[in-house]
């Protein structure tokens, strides 16, 4: 088994997704990019896509977790409900604690 | 194709142009691929058929009997909520490697699954996506308006449920497990499975009714 990177967030922690837009295979959507969330669970370390896509191994592993966000935090005009959320797996490297 | 006197009926739905008739880059990449690792004795042309077949052939029965075990042991659905895929190879389903996130529909809480990024889908429990779920239309609409969306599919979710929608991005897929429908106490499991359909799994309908 590949080295794993120590996960950084524990579920509840407040974290905001890194404003960035390399180029290349990213699998962090635009939508939730530059938003805060709350950490719902950490989901196991896994390769690093961004280096798997260019057939390097993406080692050590990266933590994923799945974050929920509030809808009304992701799309400013939301028409739903305020409890609504949107969930999403991101790698913790894209992930830094709330101000 | 003439017109003319020779050919006088009208072709009211005209025949579709086949998909197979370009041999676009990655089509000759994937023949070129296939060939080599049969060439070189890898695997075989009856592999990769059977391979095709058994994808193919997978279908929502099978995440079906998972929910309607759900439904008849809270001890099974607590063990399913923490790992799904472990609860699918308890009862008998080869998931492979799929790393399974089973969320739970509740008279509080509304799930729906979509992939923004592609079309990450449990295809071992499901079987081959719809279409619909692989358009952009569904994929970017549901995370903005996912109340207006469920509502396209006959889903009016009231405003005191709240909607989750899980974006399957990376290495998890998900399945919901519909509330169990009421009138159906004293069914059995394979009674209660033929209720659990494909859409309601994806959470863009409820179970069949009773």
């Amino acid at each position: 088994m590949a080295d794993a990177l120590p996960p950084r967030f524990r579920p509840g922690d407040r974290v905001r997704v890194r404003e960035a837009y390399p180029i290349g295979h990213v699998r962090t959507p635009y939508y939730v990019r530059g938003k805060q969330g709350v950490i719902e669970r950490l989901c196991g370390a896994f390769p690093n896509p961004e280096e798997r896509a260019y057939a390097r191994p993406g080692e050590p592993l990266q933590p994923l977790y799945r974050v929920r966000f509030l809808q009304h935090d992701v799309w400013s005009d939301y028409g739903g409900q305020s409890v609504d959320v949107v969930e999403v797996e991101i790698y913790q490297h894209w992930l830094e604690t709330a101000q | 194709m003439s017109d003319g006197p020779e050919h006088p009926h009208v072709h009211r739905n005209p025949p579709r142009p086949d998909q197979d008739d370009t041999l676009t880059y990655y089509r000759a990449l994937e023949a070129a691929v296939r060939e080599l690792l049969v060439e070189k004795g890898i695997v075989s042309a009856e592999d990769v058929r059977r391979q095709v077949e058994e994808m193919d052939g997978r279908n929502a029965g099978r995440g079906a009997s998972m929910v309607a075990r759900a439904w008849l042991d809270p001890a099974y659905k607590e063990r399913m909520l923490v790992d799904g895929a472990k609860a699918a190879e308890e009862i008998g389903l080869d998931v492979g490697p799929l790393k399974l996130v089973v969320v739970e529909n509740t008279a509080t809480v509304h799930n729906v699954i979509v992939c923004t990024l592609c079309s990450c889908y449990p295809r071992n429990l499901l079987g081959l996506p719809p279409d619909w779920y692989k358009s952009r239309m569904y994929r970017s609409r549901v995370v903005r308006e996912p109340r207006a969306v469920l509502a396209e599919f006959g889903t009016v979710i009231p405003d005191d449920v709240k909607i989750r929608v899980h974006d399957s991005t990376a290495d998890m897929r998900y399945l919901v497990a519909p509330r169990r429908p009421e009138g159906t106490e004293d069914w059995s499991e394979s009674e209660l499975a033929r209720l659990v359909t494909r859409d309601s799994m994806i959470g863009v309908a409820p179970a069949d009714k009773a």
